[in-house]
């Protein structure tokens, strides 16, 4: 038999490979692809979010009835009682009979996506089930995008957002330091930054503290309450301008040197602002954001350009975080919390810490068993066992794998379980010594009366590996993966590379020196 | 070194009654157990939320406790030490709708007289992802035993295949029977233990039916019994020795993991122990019990063989251009 065998050059590749590529994860170099550290083992917030998606389908219908009031206010179409029934259709009367042929054209040019249903001058506009399911959707896209973008705009070091299932987002933000950095980020992720401009109703606002919310509605109109204060205000329900023809929001500081936020509509905004303070000048005009009355100032003359300010005696932070956010867009539909993990930085080390030392202890532990329960069969399977180490460590870095606490555990029942190869094959060299063999005849007879033993339980062991992967969620997904890892890379470490290692050492092995060589005591071979 | 030497078969079957009551004993306790006092679901599949504090001195628990208790929206909620005395955790079933209104940032704010301390970490899980987390946990479970049997009656046969799943429900019952017992918390990394118990104890059981798969074409005897016995023990030192170390590599976990990985390696400890019981003394009696024959199995292998080499020679037939 030739010295240098397939098998041992085989098993000199993966070790090579192994180390090499497991360099820049073990010295956590800046170059290189390298393990990344899961959440509970560098510290910070792993969030799912649930999404209200019926409320993107509300502002759609509000959107709607805002575009059918401009363009028939633009076309001299005279009609009436324009109002939102249910959160799902916009009711309104066309007065003359006239106008029908145009106002269907209009709608028809204008909106698309929805059902027009008539009844003599009562109108109806809802959306089709089609573009309900779209909406839905697209809100999610949008919550997702939008996330990611206040997320980086923050400054924060490779945030994940991405869409779960069907209706969940994933958030996965590393590197947070305090629980009051972990509480703003959650608030920025949370603001709707959902900002409206709306007419305020002058002629009925002397009434406002007496009046309810469905009296309100009968006029058209909604209550909002002031963000610092108490006071109410009576708005026009229908809004002027949404925070959609918004193409940027700044920190800027008024006269008295308080923070407020610059922003600027775009060119439909912006005409469209025009073309209501215009008309309305005289009157109040109130800047709201989500759903709170910032600013009510009075409309002195045409605003051009398109440049507003919300003011309201922000922190500078706070100022910050909602120009990020209104910059970044509105969430369409709001998001909420089904379920949150975040662990402090210190913790993360702590953890680091112990299962690196169950690891350490774990693995000298079973090296030292197999050195002195078989000699250097033993020694031969701790190279085994090395290599295999090296080749999870180097298979996940190539795949920028997450290392998790239970991924760690993986790894330490991986290195218990490893051994379990070269433990059969050892003892079917064994058996085969005792029965008087060669030791060639016992080594390659052990090793294929071991082949199959090996095989089956290893595939066994990965099928369950792989439903907990396929059904675990984050950390438990990490185990599963070091796990299955450490099973395939052991195939080739315990089975082929000792194997090679046996080939090789062959001409060397002493018949006289079986329990150097073997573990067992020389005059039992008959 | 040498501890475990084949000279001759251990009479094992003729003993797998009594390993057959004890092992039905133990099931009827793990099973009572489970269904009289059930699990104690953590936050993972009940819903809730938990925070980990670690004080800078001893934490003042009984002033937490006094506190948390005041407040009524904290029903139900437990205050305990965790690893050490500097550290605690509180749990409570209420959990944030919002993000805003987190009840990780409440419990901070309500306990900032109590001295100094830093919030290590809060998990927070709605009731609803509670219950899908715990379907899916079952669903789990039954697509790996689902996976198992489909693989070992295709390598074996089937009742090899119902032999290591009824081992492996005889496993993870009574590991389950055993979490209730010291009252383990249920949570993800408990159902992980669970299903890598079931991967390992499996592992073991397919080494032994590979033995008697082995042993029942090469060894003469043609009872089961005897080549049963015969190839348990031919394997028991591999079997205990790789139970050892696998043993004590998670005890070293369990000791010097850390806190939080306790339970998991209390589950896969008691896994390990039960499960090389379970491959030496009750995987192998079942398939005695389910009526496996030896000759219909010899027959059924030297058919398979028969027709491979029929096949090869009308391979050789069609390559010589006889037919």
């Amino acid at each position: 038999m030739k010295r240098l065998n397939f098998r041992v050059i085989l098993f000199a590749f993966a070790l090579i490979f192994g180390v090499v590529f497991s360099i820049p994860s073990l010295t956590q170099s800046e170059d290189g692809k390298k393990i990344t550290l899961g959440l509970d083992l560098q510290g910070g917030l792993h969030m799912l979010l649930g999404i209200k998606s019926e409320v993107a389908i509300e502002s759609r219908i509000k959107s709607i009835a805002g575009t059918v009031k401009y363009v028939f206010d633009d076309e001299d179409i005279m009609f009436g009682d324009i109002s939102i029934v249910d959160n799902e259709k916009v009711t309104f009367d066309i007065i003359d009979k006239d106008d029908i042929k145009q106002a269907k054209e209009l709608i028809k040019k204008e909106l698309t996506g929805v059902r027009l249903n008539e009844n003599g001058l009562n109108f109806s506009i809802d959306l089709t089930d089609e573009e309900i399911v779209r909406t839905k959707q697209n809100a999610i896209k949008q919550a997702v995008d939008t996330i990611r973008n206040r997320l980086n705009e923050f400054g924060l070091a490779e945030p994940t957002v991405a869409k779960q299932g069907e209706d969940k987002i994933l958030v996965e933000v590393p590197g947070i330091k305090t629980q009051e950095d972990e509480q703003r980020i959650r608030e920025l992720i949370a603001r709707a930054a959902h900002l409206q401009l709306m007419a305020v109703d002058e002629d009925r606002i002397a009434r406002v503290d007496t009046m309810s919310a469905n009296e309100a509605k009968s006029f058209g109109d909604v209550i909002l309450h002031d963000v610092n204060s108490p006071e109410k205000y009576l708005l026009r329900a229908i809004p002027v301008i949404e925070g959609s023809m918004l193409t940027d929001a700044k920190v800027g500081f008024d006269k008295n040197n308080q923070p407020q936020i610059n922003f600027t509509l775009n060119g439909q905004g912006a005409k469209m602002f025009g073309e209501f303070t215009g008309k309305s000048v005289g009157k109040r005009m109130a800047v709201v954001l989500d759903n709170k009355v910032y600013s009510a100032p009075n409309i002195n003359e045409i605003i051009g350009g398109g440049r507003v300010q919300i003011t309201g005696r922000f922190e500078l932070s706070e100022a910050h975080d909602l120009a990020i956010a209104l910059r970044s867009g509105a969430l369409v539909a709001p998001v909420y919390v089904m379920e949150k993990r975040s662990v402090g930085p210190s913790l993360g080390a702590d953890s680091i810490e112990s299962s690196s030392i169950a690891l350490a202890m774990g693995f000298i532990l079973v090296v030292f068993f197999m050195m002195v329960y078989y000699g250097m069969a033993g020694v031969i399977a701790n190279v085994a066992l090395i290599g295999n180490l090296f080749l999870i460590l180097a298979i996940m870095s190539l795949f920028g794998a997450t290392l998790t606490l239970p991924g760690m555990a993986g790894i330490v029942l991986t290195v218990g379980m490893a051994v379990d190869a070269n433990v059969i094959i050892n003892e079917r060299i064994r058996e085969l010594l005792y029965m008087g063999k060669s030791v060639t005849k016992s080594i390659e007879d052990g090793y294929s009366n071991a082949f199959t033993a090996i095989w089956d339980a290893n595939v066994t062991t990965l099928i369950a590996a792989t439903v907990l992967y396929a059904y675990g969620t984050g950390a438990i997904k990490g185990f599963a993966l070091t796990m299955s890892i450490g099973i395939l890379a052991s195939m080739l470490t315990a089975i082929v590379g000792t194997h090679g290692i046996y080939q090789l050492l062959l001409p060397n092995i002493d018949k006289k020196k079986l329990g150097f060589w073997f573990g067992i005591k020389a005059e039992e071979k008959k | 070194m040498e501890i475990f030497k084949y000279k001759q078969p251990l009479s094992l079957m003729s003993k797998s009654k009594r390993f057959g009551i004890l092992s039905i004993s133990v099931l009827i306790i793990a099973l009572a157990l489970i269904i009289g006092k059930g699990f104690n679901y953590g936050i993972d599949f009940a819903g809730g939320t938990l925070i980990q504090l670690k004080y800078d001195t001893k934490a003042p628990i009984s002033k937490v406790r006094e506190i948390i208790d005041s407040d009524k929206s904290y029903e139900g909620a437990t205050v305990t030490f965790f690893g050490s005395d500097h550290e605690i955790v509180v749990k409570t079933k209420m959990s944030s709708k919002s993000l805003g209104e987190d009840v990780g940032d409440r419990v901070r704010e309500l306990l900032k007289s109590t001295g100094n301390f830093e919030v290590r970490r809060v998990d927070m899980v709605g009731a609803k992802v509670g219950s899908e987390l715990r379907e899916q946990g079952l669903m789990a479970m039954v697509l790996a035993i689902i996976g198992i049997l489909i693989y070992v009656s295709v390598r074996f046969e089937w009742r090899f295949a119902v032999a290591s799943v009824m081992a492996l429900v005889h496993d993870v019952t009574i590991a389950m029977g055993m979490i209730v017992l010291f009252k383990v918390e249920v949570n993800l990394d408990i159902l992980a233990a669970l299903l890598t118990i079931l991967g390992y104890s499996l592992n073991d059981t397919i080494i032994v039916f590979d033995r008697i798969r082995e042993g029942i074409r090469d060894i003469k005897d043609p009872t089961l019994e005897s080549i049963i016995d015969e190839s348990v023990t031919r394997t028991l030192s591999r079997t205990t020795l790789t139970s050892l170390t696998t043993f004590f590599v998670v005890l070293t976990l369990f000791l010097f993991g850390g806190e939080i990985i306790n339970g998991f390696s209390f589950t896969l400890l008691v896994g390990i122990v039960v499960g090389t019981y379970s491959s030496i003394f009750v995987a192998s009696p079942i398939l005695l019990w389910l009526g496996f024959s030896v000759s219909d199995f010899r027959e059924k292998e030297a058919l398979k063989l028969k027709r491979e080499k029929e096949k090869d020679k009308m391979r050789a037939m069609y390559e010589n251009g006889t037919i």
